[in-house]
Order: structure tokens, then sequence, then C-alpha cells
């Protein structure tokens, strides 16, 4: 006992003076985490507090053209921005540029005119299908298409919902023309304001519910999708220090003189495992507290810690011997600090990437979407999004937990092969 | 078999092979180095004396005869023979980020040593070695001499009745020379057996009694250095070290 914890002590006294190792396992995730959160906060925010500018360009001089202008506006999702009409491409994108709008509309000369003519031919038709007489019955009238613009910068589902949401407000437009083309056929008199506001306003609530477990109510934004994530991406960068230090001893003279002492290499293996299991569970505690105590300071929403804290410790410690016995795994088999640092760094990039640490894994396609299922990083952060997000147990964890524990067995399993095969233990 | 506990080391018909290599680079090896006994392995590069050495330590196995230091068999990870030994490698082994201090308590408690122990032969050694001074600053920052005397007082730090020295004074100044040389000295007066391999042949002519001249995996000769010299007609060890090796270029590859 009195060897380990020498041999602990050892391993921390090296990590407390490894400054680059330090800044690699704590400096660069919090960053990683504050700048991410902060990017995609930004996003939330672009399309529910900052609004999008859309620069419209109405050539239109009726109320239809200024009605739709109107109920774009009042959708709440777009800065609108008015310029003179008559404008070509070019110019549209001359100006969008000039205003930093991102998206640019083109309202169709005779507009109106057009709107009211296929309203009162619409109208006309649903008449005649009643087995009235109807004489606004006339040839099928089109309607000048209406021009988006939208910088490339956009993303595709953003743009899919500039374009929903342009679509329903030319929708209201038309059904309003529609609405009163009807009323006046029958009644020959203009539909009442109040009628109008309420068949076409009074619209059925949409009630958002984010789905929880035992009807936990968490509200899923930035930081509760990026701080666990950014965590797991930390932990398994230990690699970046652990291997190094596992492959430094290896190769440096003090190896031979551990090799001709009574003690077991076993024990420098088992310490450098208690130690950065040590250093997993403090990079969780310190990125998790910036997340609940600095982001609120950042202007970002703070960290919501889970209801199962038991839950969250148990997953925190698993992570962390998977991270660090991979680490030592591959610290075991390298041969060289290049070898370590180089496929250290670019497997761990790789294992986040297709773990759904950058991109969600309900967004990927075919083998990809597959793969996730193997990356421990996918494990470890599908359970803590079950606590984080949905409010979950230690039982809605426990498939991935157990997953995690197996994949961290079999990593040991081959560091013991390693050590043998090496004729170290 | 008879064992005679007055030997430090005895070598019995040893053989052994490089890994993936059919044949044997050392074959039917017979070497005897009695307890207390300053005995100086000397040879050219690719002779074979590291290869020697880490066999008696047990960083290589054997793959014929023997190996026993004070009649126990040398073997890979036996702890009873490691807790015999100490070893001072040419290369310096410790922990450059620690102190002096801190490699002393981490290899004294490897060596299997308790924490009062630890503790009064860490104070014991740096005064000696003196090493004092620096004791809680980090040996990175040590000059080659410095840290030449923590490579020797690792090696030496729990007391091992047989210590083997590869080139322990190899870069350093005349005065730290001196002092490693009068401390293994005294070492050895207190019982301690040195097993000594340098190319600085000058050195070890004050410092060993016994000379053993190793090449091509072979003992070439083996005896008490003053007779040697006699038999040989040579006066000094390094004309009989040409005189048996030759003065052609070894390449060690």
């Amino acid at each position: 006992m009195f060897k380990l914890w020498a041999t602990i002590l050892k391993d921390i006294r090296i990590l407390q003076r490894d400054k680059t190792g330090i800044t690699l396992m704590f400096v660069m995730p919090i960053m990683l985490v504050i700048v991410v959160t902060n990017i995609q906060n930004s996003t939330f925010q672009l399309v529910s507090k900052n609004k999008l500018p859309i620069l419209v360009c109405n050539n239109d001089t009726g109320q239809a053209g200024k009605q739709l202008i109107a109920t774009v506006n009042k959708i709440g999702m777009f800065k609108v921005l008015q310029i003179a009409g008559n404008q070509n491409s070019k110019q549209m994108s001359v100006a969008m540029h000039g205003e930093d709008a991102m998206l640019g509309m083109v309202i169709p000369a005779n507009f109106s005119a057009k709107v009211e003519a296929k309203s009162k031919n619409t109208a006309g038709k649903a008449l005649k299908s009643f087995g009235l007489d109807a004489d606004t019955l006339k040839q099928a009238v089109d309607i000048d298409p209406l021009t988006l613009y939208y910088s490339p910068v956009l993303q595709e589902p953003l743009r899919l919902s500039v374009e929903g949401a342009v679509r329903s407000s030319l929708q209201l437009v038309e059904s309003r023309e529609t609405l009163r083309s009807l009323y006046f056929s029958i009644n020959e008199k203009p539909l009442p304001e109040t009628l109008e506001n309420e068949m076409l306003n009074n619209k059925t609530a949409i009630n958002e519910i984010p789905v929880s477990r035992e009807g936990a109510r968490i509200n899923p934004n930035a930081t509760q999708h990026n701080v666990p994530a950014w965590t797991i991406f930390a932990m398994f960068f230990v690699i970046m220090s652990l291997g190094g230090s596992v492959v430094r001893e290896k190769v440096s003279g003090s190896f031979i003189r551990l090799k001709t002492l009574p003690t077991n290499y076993v024990v420098a293996i088992l310490s450098k495992q208690i130690t950065y299991l040590g250093v997993t569970i403090l990079q969780a505690v310190v990125i998790f507290s910036i997340g609940i105590w600095i982001f609120p300071l950042m202007d970002l929403p703070g960290l919501s810690l889970p209801a199962d804290i038991p839950a969250l410790l148990v997953l925190i410690v698993l992570t962390g011997w998977c991270a660090v016995s991979y680490a030592i795994c591959v610290g075991v088999f390298s041969e060289t600090q290049e070898q370590v640092n180089g496929f250290g760094a670019i497997s761990i990039v790789i294992l986040s990437a297709i773990g759904g640490l950058m991109v969600p894994s309900f967004a990927m396609q075919g083998f990809f979407k597959s793969a996730t299922n193997f990356s421990p990083m996918h494990w470890s952060l599908q359970a803590f999004y079950t606590l984080f997000l949905e409010g979950g147990k230690l039982k809605d964890i426990f498939n991935n937990a157990v997953l995690l524990f197996i994949i961290t067995i079999l990593l040991q399993f081959l560091t013991f092969l390693g050590l043998k095969r090496k004729n170290l233990i | 078999m008879a064992v005679n506990n007055s030997l430090a080391i005895d070598i019995e018909n040893m053989g052994f092979r490089y890994p993936g290599n059919s044949e044997l680079f050392i074959s039917g090896l017979n070497l005897q180095v009695q307890k207390g006994e300053r005995f100086g392995l000397f040879g050219p590069n690719a002779a074979g004396k590291t290869t020697l050495i880490s066999l008696m330590t047990g960083l290589l196995s054997v793959d014929e005869g023997h190996i026993r230091l004070f009649g126990r068999e040398v073997g890979r990870r036996n702890n009873a023979v490691s807790k015999l030994f100490g070893f001072v490698p040419q290369d310096f082994s410790f922990y450059q980020e620690l102190t002096p201090v801190e490699n002393l308590e981490f290899f004294g408690a490897w060596s299997g040593l308790d924490k009062q122990t630890i503790r009064k032969r860490t104070d014991e050694l740096l005064h000696i070695l003196g090493l004092e001074e620096v004791r809680n600053k980090q040996v990175q920052k040590f000059s080659g001499g410095m840290k030449r005397r923590v490579n020797l007082a690792i090696g030496v730090f729990h007391k091992p009745q047989i210590l083997f020295l590869d080139e322990p004074t190899v870069g350093v100044d005349v005065q730290t020379r001196y002092a490693i040389i009068k401390y293994l000295l005294e070492l050895n007066k207190h019982g301690t057996t040195l097993i000594y391999t340098s190319h600085q042949l000058s050195e070890a002519e004050g410092l060993c009694e016994q000379v053993a001249l190793i090449d091509d995996g072979k003992i070439i000769a083996h005896d008490d250095l003053d007779k040697l010299l006699k038999d040989y007609h040579q006066d000094s060890l390094e004309h009989l070290f040409l005189n048996l090796t030759g003065k052609g270029y070894r390449n060690d590859v």
C-alpha cells in the first residue's frame, strides 16, 4: 500500500509540473465549452431574440403586398427592412451585403391584383361546387412567384424554416382574399373586420413540452447540451498527458531502474489509473462549476444539474475510468511520444465526431449513424443527456453504463496483454 | 548442488542469445566474484559488458546455465534477489521533474523500505553526496555532476550488498569524480561488492582490484589487476586492454 501511495504521490508531483499537460486537460476543454456554448447560444438567440434581418423590395402597389409585409413582420422571426422597388438580382445582392442582411424578398408587380383575381377564381369554384351561380368563375390565374434571396452562410434547417414562415404568411394573405371574395359573393357586402380577424387570427395554440422522464421539466438549451459533451471530450483528452506519461516512463532511463527493483510494474499502472481518474473527476467538477456559476455571468444559460446526483457521479467515474484505460492502453502499445500524441489526438477527435459530440448523432446518415453506436463517447453522451435533458435516473442510464464498464474491462485486458508481451509485468 | 555463499556472483556455464537470433551471443561463460570484491568489467563497444550486467541484474534472462547472487538464482522479477543489489545505470535513471528528496522517497518505497528508513537514509545520503542545499530543487535544473550524484544516491539507497555501476562518472568534473570514487571505496570498506564497468581505465585502475576483459561475449582475461599487468608485461590497464582487444575500430550496431 505504501508503494502504491508513493507512486501516486510521484505521479501527482510530475503532473503538477507538467504545464502543457494541465493546459491540454483543463484550459483547452474549458475554452472549448465556453466558445461552443456561446456560438450555439447565439444561433438560438439569432432566431428567438436578435431576429433575422430581411430586405423586402415591394414592386406591388396594392394592399396584398403591404399585408404580406405586415404578416412577415408579425411572425417575430424577422427584422423587415424595406427598400425601393424594381431591384434586379445583382442590386438585391449589393443591398443585402450593404445592410448585412442574410435574407431578401422581392414581391412581384401586380401581386395584389393577381392575388385578388386568384382568390375570386377560387371563391367562384367553391360557390359552383355548392350549386350556386357564380359569375366570378374565370380562367386559372397564376401569381408571379415571390423571390427569396438568402446568404449561403445560412444553414439549411434555418433556411427551410424561413421559407416555411414566408409561405405561411403568403397563405394567410391569399386566404384572407379568398374569404373576402366568398363573403362578398354570398352577402354582397364586405366581410366585417371582426369576423375576418376571428376567422384568420384566432388560431389554435401549440403547447410545446420537452419530452422528459417521469415528468421532469428541464429546459434544453446550449448549456445543457454542450457542458456534458465537452466534459466527455476533456476526460478522453487526458490521453495527451497520460499516454505520454506512460511512454515517457517506458523510454526514460528510470524505467530500467524500475525493472530492477522489487516492485511489480502493475503498481505503476495502477497509480496512473488512480491519479488520472482523479484528474477526470476534477475536470468534470471544474467544467460543471463553470456551467453553473460562470455561464450566467457571461449571459449564457446556467447549467442545471440533474436530480439524480449519485447517478451523475457513477457516470462521471465510469466515463473517467474508460478514458484513463484507453489512454494507458494506447500508451502501452506506443513506442514514442509522437505516436501517442498523433494517434491519441486523432482517435479522440474521430471518436468524439462519430460519438455525436460535434454533430448530433440523429443528424448523421447511413454508415456514420451506425458507427455512432460503437463510440464509448456516444454511450457516455447518451447517458449524460438522459440525466441532464430528460431528468433520468440511474436505472435509465444502466445500459450505457454497462457498455462503458465492458469496454473499460476490455481495454484493461488489452493493456495487460501489452505489458505481458513487452515483458513489463 | 552446493552453493558457495562467499561468492557475491556466481556465473556457471551461462549462455544467452538475443531474441530472434538462433546463435548464442554468450556461450558457456563462467565467472565468480568474491563477496566484498571491487570487480571491474571492461571491453570494447558491443563486447557484451552491458548484456552481461543486464543478465546479472535480471533485466535479461539467461538461455543456458545459471547466474546466482549470494547463492540465489537471478530471474526476472525475483524480489529476493532484487533487494540484494543496487544498480547505477549510465543513463540518468530517475525523474528529472522531481527533486532529489522526491526521487529518493519514490525509489526508496519501490525498494521496499519503510517511511522512517527512507527519511533517515535520504538525509544521510544527501549529506554524504553534497546535495543538501538542493534537496528541494527539481533535478532537471542540476549540472551533469549533480545528476550523477543523484543517480548514485538512488542506486545505493537501500544499502545493497552488490552495487552494479555502469560508467558512474561519465561526463563529470574532477571534483565530482574524486568524491564519487571516494564514496564507492568507503562503501566497499563496509562490505559492499562493487561491479564496475567504464571506458575510463585510469579511473578503474584506482578502484578495481579484480579485472575481467570481455570481447565478443567471451571473458578473455580475468584475474587480479596487478597479476594481469605482470603476466602480460603491461604497465597500465589501458595498454593491457589494447593488447588483448586490438587497436582497430569497433562498430557498435
